[in-house]
């Protein structure tokens, strides 16, 4: 079984480098993009079952939730 | 009275506190190795620079679950001095020991230059040689101490006068300039709500000799000394 944990700044976060690499856009021509954030993703195997275990691993290890919040998405 | 200085995997400023509190201070000091667990005998623990864990995931993310720091916990919920110093700050607000968040700098560049702090903060253990609005220069070297906390922390923290270093210009003034990392109200260094665990960015490690262009940064160290000698300070 894999989960993939997405872990992103909260909105209310200043993102200095996400907010970077939105400004290198307009040299591409890329204008319409309005905003870019950036986070991180992490693919965990786990034994089938026990989801609790990702559950915890994300909100203890994965996540600092003053700053950051998380979602998983399993397959 | 007897220091400790925690050395995580990746830590890299133990020395110079060792050294500080050994040499410059004459007190007595260990080192405790992050995989102890307990503090036991120690009347004062710091938590020195570095990059523990190698800051990945987060800084300070993985040093939290160092076993030492159930021991510094307790430690601390008693009383005890813990002293955090740049990436030993990161730990504690990971450990939930501190309050906020350190992010990373907004210019994005790590920054290694001295800067002016002022004394926001006399009553607590660290600060109670200093007096109100006292400068002292003291060098910062980081690329993640923009200190953030959402708006009610923030304003918790004010309201309890928890703020102890602000950066400043070298007339004291709290300017947009004088803020190296974008940190929220210009902040360098918090106490907790009891006043007894310390975390700063700057490093008075780094700064408590004339020799190494201030020696401002004893101070604190002085002020602990002082704390430990007449615990009502």
């Amino acid at each position: 079984m894999r989960a993939t944990v997405i872990v992103t700044l909260k909105p209310t976060v200043l993102d200095p480098q996400g907010m970077t690499i939105h400004r290198s856009l307009a040299s591409l021509g890329l204008t319409d993009i309005t905003d870019v954030r950036q986070g991180k993703i992490f693919h965990v195997q786990l034994k089938e079952g026990n989801r609790e275990q990702v559950e915890r691993l994300a909100k203890e290890v994965l996540t600092n939730p003053v700053i950051e919040e998380y979602r998983i998405i399993w397959e | 009275m007897k220091f400790g200085v925690v050395i995580f995997p990746g830590s890299n400023c133990e020395h110079d506190c060792y050294y500080v509190i050994q040499s410059v201070l004459g007190k007595s000091v260990e080192y405790i190795w992050h995989q102890d667990t307990s503090v036991k005998g120690f009347d004062a623990v710091i938590l020195p620079g570095g990059f523990a864990y190698g800051d990945y995931l987060r800084t300070g993310a993985l040093a939290k679950f160092s076993p030492v720091m159930n021991a510094i916990a307790d430690f601390a919920k008693k009383g005890g001095l813990v002293f955090g110093i740049c990436n030993g700050f990161q730990i504690l607000t990971e450990a939930g020991l501190l309050p906020g968040a350190l992010l990373r700098n907004v210019g994005l560049k790590y920054v290694c230059e001295f800067e002016y702090l002022r004394t926001e903060a006399m009553d607590t253990p660290f600060t109670n040689v200093l007096t109100k609005g006292q400068l002292l220069r003291i060098p910062i070297g980081h690329g993640d101490g923009n200190f953030f906390a959402d708006p009610d922390t923030l304003k918790r923290i004010e309201g309890n006068g928890q703020v102890v270093f602000r950066y400043a210009d070298r007339y004291g003034r709290i300017t947009p300039e004088a803020n190296p990392n974008g940190s929220l109200n210009n902040i360098a260094g918090i106490v907790n709500e009891q006043r007894n665990v310390l975390g700063m960015m700057p490093h008075p490690d780094r700064s408590s000799e004339e020799i190494l262009g201030s020696a401002d940064g004893k101070l604190i160290f002085e002020s602990m000394v002082n704390a430990l000698v007449i615990p009502s300070l």
